[in-house]
């Protein structure tokens, strides 16, 4: 039996699956039940001053008739009061003990509000907490969340004023809506965090709606950006996770990785980029808790048919693989193949070629009339689009040719820099 | 046709009409989404190649997960003028479907249904999507308001010709209108085809027979070219006793008589024997069945290795429970007092040596001779030709095919073009619908080249 337990920065859970701040946790009753169904930990929806709602709040991106691809709301943070919310943090705790109880956090960028609700907070026995500097809509335009996530200076502060008055761990979480994220991250481990989580939602309008011209969704006729997540914005999370766990200046602090997870292989991969503890909103509003079961098992299963023992197995193994464009392989070369007796004929990976790449597939006869295509291997770039646009699998490989010696950029610059001081020497 | 599509259903003997409503359900709009969306969008698709129109077929399905249903429709009815026809009657597993990649990685793409939904579309919305060219001054009959007279008259319209069709029955659309059962293709769905090329204002003369109500010297010298597209005729005589009884009937007829209420009540509780086993053959033993027959058999003196009739129509006739009497030859109607049928006598059949077609030829098996008791036959054994009219507009044919030049339509009077069941035969084309629209198509173009010239075509 593989190990799922996590301890994630010094919160224990029964596995890394935790949900993300957001509508599925917005009351005792529905963390119960995701606990019953099999999450780990669950991080309590926003806890700040009570905010007021518009009705007509979500939107959903289809893509070629698949619903959900991508995911938008304008939904603020709790519009519960703050004592109702913690009366059920505190029983549901006290019926789960061994799950993770995280709590989201957002009030005005002020010491003393901080410090009031992270005490309040605190006393119902809360796991941790997590600072909410990403929501993009409505609390923005009141200085909060986004707008003091994407001002380095002002994550520094506040987390610093909540951990002076926190006793459990701290995660910041942080936007994506900033050009380089690793400059936030490092102003919260300067601010003392305990852990960082990323994404928040990505900016977005869903839609515009093409017979009365309004937003979607819109409220009474008008509409107001949104926060995008889902499976869209997942390889955009992913990158930040990365980001962040490759950053030597944040010298490894936990992260806890969100974005479009909505299988076990997204977490899979998430953990192998350095995430310690996965959370998921979108894949659970779509399709209710009981996807987490599938998330377990899978996730089991491949630990064992990999050999791994626990999550430390594969947390973060990944990362030493991802670097600068400036340190690959310039002579690494990768051709595509088709497999024939595989190929379906669609020709697609031709057409892809033929007209967006770099012309190297052949629609071919042979002598018994059967059609059938070939890479020229030699004009081939090993873009990999023809094996993107495949239908079938096993059809195209891409085959990795022995080549010369590695260089990579930066050092054939460094080469090419040398010769000339070299050179010049000799003059 | 897919059967795992059909809806549930047990035949009436109380509402006829019932029993020949369309038996393939329409896509339900989720499966118009998931099935357009499936397909791969081929380059140089094969489905296409495969089509006797050339349909450019991922195209219509992509404008059907796009939402563009107009543009969709407008796809398929620009190649096919009876596409929405064809969706339902076509052959579709030996043509786009049997081509669809998809048969070799899952399941292939259901091109037929998607066609039917995009042309629904265009029928439920009475979309316009094609006009009439500029007058280009010429004039073009057309004898015969079947699918390759549509065909031709809707692409001659849209280059700018005159058209008239000189249609011998009530309605035009031919076999569509009239052969084709009821229970795969509605009447009223060839009525919006006839109807569509009617609103590019080309004539309709019904109940007009050429040679009895205009003669062929006016067609002939009234217009600047012609088209005959006559089909064929009558399923031809047995040759055996009793023919002429009460109880026999011709299948194209008999089809015809469920193309519109009021359905006859002769057949309910009757034993029927359909002489032949080609697709027509099968039309009528199950339209037999909707009738209200107790026990259909077909008769056939080859076996089944040799019927005709497609695979999926075969299949078709045994889910409705057809009996099937292989190696079995009618030699005589049997009659009561009254002049009624009462039974077939036949003759059991073996298998000899291989004929010029390499079929094997079926001899009679001596002393074999037994009665089948029946109320019925319908005898669909093929169809005859218009010999006579032919004949009349002096053309050369071969036992009534109508001989052509396979690049023009012309036929052996070059100011008259050919198209269609009345070309079909001797290794000549293929008996489809959508083989005779593609031919009227042609024969459009032969006459704009051969009259205007070579300019650009079907630019409308």
């Amino acid at each position: 039996m593989v190990d799922l337990r996590t301890n994630f920065a010094g919160i224990k859970a029964p596995n890394p699956f935790w949900l993300a701040s957001a509508p599925p946790t917005n009351t005792g009753y529905q963390v119960q039940r995701a606990f019953e169904a099999g999450w780990g930990g669950a991080v309590w929806k926003t806890l700040g001053d009570p905010i007021l709602n518009v009705s007509s709040r979500f939107a959903g991106t289809s893509f070629n008739g698949q619903q959900v691809a991508g995911f938008n709301n304008i939904e603020l943070i709790s519009d519960r009061p703050l004592e109702v919310n913690l009366q059920e943090i505190y029983e549901t705790k006290k019926k789960y003990p061994n799950h993770a109880v995280i709590a989201s956090l957002m009030v005005e960028p002020t010491q003393e509000k901080w410090h009031e609700i992270v005490k309040k907070t605190q006393a119902v026995g809360v796991d941790g907490f997590e600072l909410n500097f990403g929501c993009p809509h409505g609390m923005a335009e009141r200085g909060m969340g986004a707008a003091s996530g994407q001002v380095p200076e002002l994550v520094q502060k506040q987390t610093t004023w909540a951990k002076e008055a926190a006793e459990v761990p701290v995660i910041v979480k942080l936007t994506p809506n900033i050009t380089d994220i690793t400059a936030t991250a490092y102003a919260a481990v300067q601010g003392g965090a305990d852990a960082i989580s990323m994404i928040n939602t990505i900016n977005s309008l869903a839609g515009v709606d093409l017979d009365s011209w309004n937003t979607i969704p819109n409220v009474a006729g008008k509409g107001a950006h949104g926060g995008y997540c889902g499976p869209a914005v997942k390889p955009i999370a992913l990158n930040m996770v990365a980001e962040c766990a490759r950053d030597p200046e944040l010298n490894n602090i936990p992260i806890s990785g969100m974005g479009g997870i909505s299988t076990w292989q997204d977490a899979v991969e998430y953990m192998l980029m350095g995430a310690g503890s996965v959370q998921v909103c979108t894949a659970a509003m779509h399709h209710g808790f009981s996807i987490v079961e599938d998330m377990v098992d899978g996730l089991s299963n491949y630990m064992e048919e990999k050999g791994l023992q626990s999550l430390d197995d594969i947390v973060g193994k990944s990362v030493p693989k991802y670097s600068d464009w400036g340190n690959l392989d310039l002579n690494f070369k990768t051709v595509a193949r088709i497999n024939n007796d595989v190929c379906i004929n669609c020709n697609k990976c031709h057409i892809a070629c033929e007209d967006t790449s770099h012309q190297c597939i052949d629609m071919l006869t042979a002598n018994d009339g059967t059609e059938y295509l070939e890479v020229r291997e030699e004009d081939c770039v090993g873009c990999n689009l023809c094996s993107i646009v495949c239908p079938v699998d096993g059809a195209i490989d891409m085959i990795d040719i022995p080549s010369k010696e590695p260089m990579t950029w930066n050092e054939r610059q460094a080469a090419i820099k040398q010769s000339a001081t070299s050179a010049k020497e000799l003059i | 046709m897919n059967m795992n599509r059909f809806k549930e259903k047990s035949i009436s003997l109380v509402d006829l009409e019932s029993n020949f409503q369309e038996i393939e359900p329409d896509l339900a709009p989720n499966e118009t989404i998931d099935e357009s969306n499936r397909c791969l969008y081929c380059y140089d698709a094969p489905c296409i190649k495969a089509c006797p129109t050339g349909i450019d077929i991922p195209s219509f399905i992509k404008k059907i997960a796009s939402g563009n249903l107009k543009g969709s429709a407008r796809v398929i009815m620009e190649a096919n003028p009876v596409g929405a026809s064809c969706s339902r009657v076509c052959p579709v597993e030996e043509l786009c479907e049997g081509a669809c990649v998809l048969n070799d990685a899952s399941m292939p793409i259901m091109i037929g249904n998607l066609q039917r939904h995009a042309t629904n579309w265009a029928i439920k919305n009475n979309a316009t999507l094609f006009e009439a060219g500029e007058d280009n001054g010429k004039s073009v009959a057309i004898v015969g308001g079947g699918p390759a007279g549509l065909a031709s008259a809707r692409e001659l319209a849209r280059l700018g010709f005159k058209v008239t069709i000189f249609e011998a029955k009530e309605k035009a659309g031919g076999l569509d209108t009239y052969g084709i059962v009821s229970f795969r293709l509605p009447q009223e769905v060839s009525l919006w085809e006839v109807e569509q090329v009617e609103k590019l204002g080309v004539e309709i003369r019904t109940n007009t027979m050429v040679g009895r109500d205009i003669s062929v010297d006016d067609i002939v010298n009234g217009y600047d070219a012609v088209v005959l597209a006559v089909g064929m005729s009558k399923v031809p005589m047995l040759g055996i006793d009793g023919e002429d009884a009460k109880g026999v009937y011709d299948a194209i007829e008999y089809v015809e008589s469920t193309k519109t209420p009021p359905f006859s009540k002769d057949i309910v509780g009757k034993k029927v024997a359909v002489i032949g086993a080609g697709n027509t053959a099968i039309d009528a033993a199950t339209c037999s069945v909707r009738l209200g027959a107790e026990e259909v058999n077909m008769v056939y003196r080859r076996t089944e290795a040799e019927m005709t009739a497609y695979e999926f129509e075969y299949e078709f006739a045994k889910q409705d429970r057809i009996g099937f009497k292989w190696l079995t030859q009618p030699v005589g109607i049997l009659t009561n007092e009254k002049g009624e049928v009462n039974g077939l006598k036949c003759v059991k059949m073996e298998l000899g040596e291989p004929e010029a077609d390499g079929r094997r030829r079926p001899k009679p098996v001596e002393g074999s001779e037994f009665v089948m008791e029946v109320d019925a036959v319908i005898k669909a054994i093929g169809q005859s030709r218009y010999v006579d009219l032919i004949e009349e507009f002096g053309l050369e044919h071969k036992w009534g095919i109508v001989q052509i030049n396979q690049d023009t339509f012309q036929t052996s009077n070059p100011k008259v073009y050919s198209a269609g069941d009345v070309i079909f035969g001797d290794g000549q084309g293929e008996a489809m619908v959508v083989t005779a629209a593609e031919q009227g198509k042609q024969a459009a173009y032969a006459i704009h080249k051969e009259l205007i010239g070579e300019t650009e075509t079907a630019a409308v």
